[in-house]
């Protein structure tokens, strides 16, 4: 802590920065993208969260402490969805031996 | 060190404690340990609706084009103006304002209040649309035509994580005005000042977490698959 005191401009700069993103995320929603609208609405959230924690948290600031737990939580996370989304995903490429289950696998995209 | 002992000597500083610096390092690392965990806690639910979506898109897009997306946006706003006023009263404790840290914690818990009035009105549109699962499942109409096309036990799965994520998220929300009815009884006996303002400190950081959690709940409830 102890972190140095910032100015109100600038946090009035980051608010108004948010704002134009949430009209931004909204607008891109109604925009035929195919696949790059939850792209787009990801990268904004993203930036989004980047603003929060750098700015309004403080992180700027931060000790390397505190900026390494950060990271290690959304390390994490990341390995979280990413190896649940790996299993999912690749589940039915090949079909279980039939004497495992005698229910259909779900249907899928 | 003449001003450690003349900090030692404030109330706010816990004897387990050498000096306020120590305490205040503590807490931030104590918080910022507390945030991860809820990233996770948090993160299960992500995941789990990362893979239904892509098990059940158009089911995920039908249910998200029945929410409404104009209080979606708005509410947005709140929190993000929320999470500005917050900002703004870590800012005048750190200063030593304390008229106008009452003020901002005022102008947060009222922010914070707006929001969950807002969800609240959501909340009553579900059980009007019949559109609640297991409680109140039975949409007809309109509504019923746009859950058909990606299967309706399909529909009550995006708003069973409808109702988890929001509903999750909105108790953190109720628990963090909680907290900053805390703070604005202690700062009004102005328990707070330059040295020692780490309760406000701590209780921003969980309210900008909680506005992080929107910020991407907005888009991945609201926004399914486009609009147009």
């Amino acid at each position: 802590m102890s972190q140095p005191i910032v100015s109100q401009k600038t946090y009035l700069l980051v608010f108004l920065g948010l704002v134009v993103l949430t009209i931004l995320t909204t607008g891109v929603a109604f925009i035929d993208l195919g696949p790059f609208n939850t792209v787009a609405a990801l990268a904004i959230a993203f930036t989004k969260m980047m603003l929060v924690i750098l700015f309004f948290m403080g992180v700027r600031h931060s000790s390397g402490l505190v900026r390494i737990i950060l990271v290690a939580g959304f390390f994490w996370l990341a390995l979280l969805i990413a190896f649940t989304t790996a299993d999912y995903r690749t589940r039915y490429w090949t079909s279980a031996p039939e004497s495992w289950s005698t229910t259909a696998p779900p249907t899928h995209p | 060190m003449i001003e450690t002992e003349a900090q030692a000597q404030h109330a706010g500083l816990a004897h387990q404690f050498e000096d306020l610096e120590q305490q205040q390092d503590a807490d931030a690392l104590g918080i910022w340990i507390f945030l991860v965990t809820e990233i996770m806690f948090f993160g299960g639910l992500f995941a789990a609706y990362a893979i239904y979506r892509w098990l059940y898109f158009p089911a995920f897009q039908g249910g998200s084009h029945i929410l409404d997306i104009r209080l979606g946006a708005a509410n947005t706003i709140v929190l993000l103006a929320s999470s500005l006023t917050m900002a703004l009263a870590v800012r005048s404790a750190q200063a030593g304002h304390r008229r106008s840290l009452l003020l901002f914690l005022a102008a947060t818990v009222i922010l914070g209040g707006i929001f969950l009035g807002v969800k609240a009105v959501e909340y009553n549109q579900k059980f009007v649309e019949h559109v609640v699962p297991s409680l109140d499942w039975a949409p007809e109409g309109q509504t019923l035509a746009r859950l058909t096309p990606g299967g309706l036990e399909h529909a009550q799965i995006y708003f069973f994580f409808y109702f988890a994520m929001t509903g999750l998220h909105a108790l953190h929300m109720i628990i963090g005005v909680g907290l900053l009815l805390w703070l604005v009884l202690r700062a009004r006996k102005g328990d707070f000042n330059p040295h020692y303002f780490a309760p406000v400190e701590v209780v921003g950081l969980y309210w900008h977490f909680v506005d992080i959690v929107w910020i991407f709940l907005f888009p991945l409830l609201y926004l399914i698959g486009g609009r147009y």
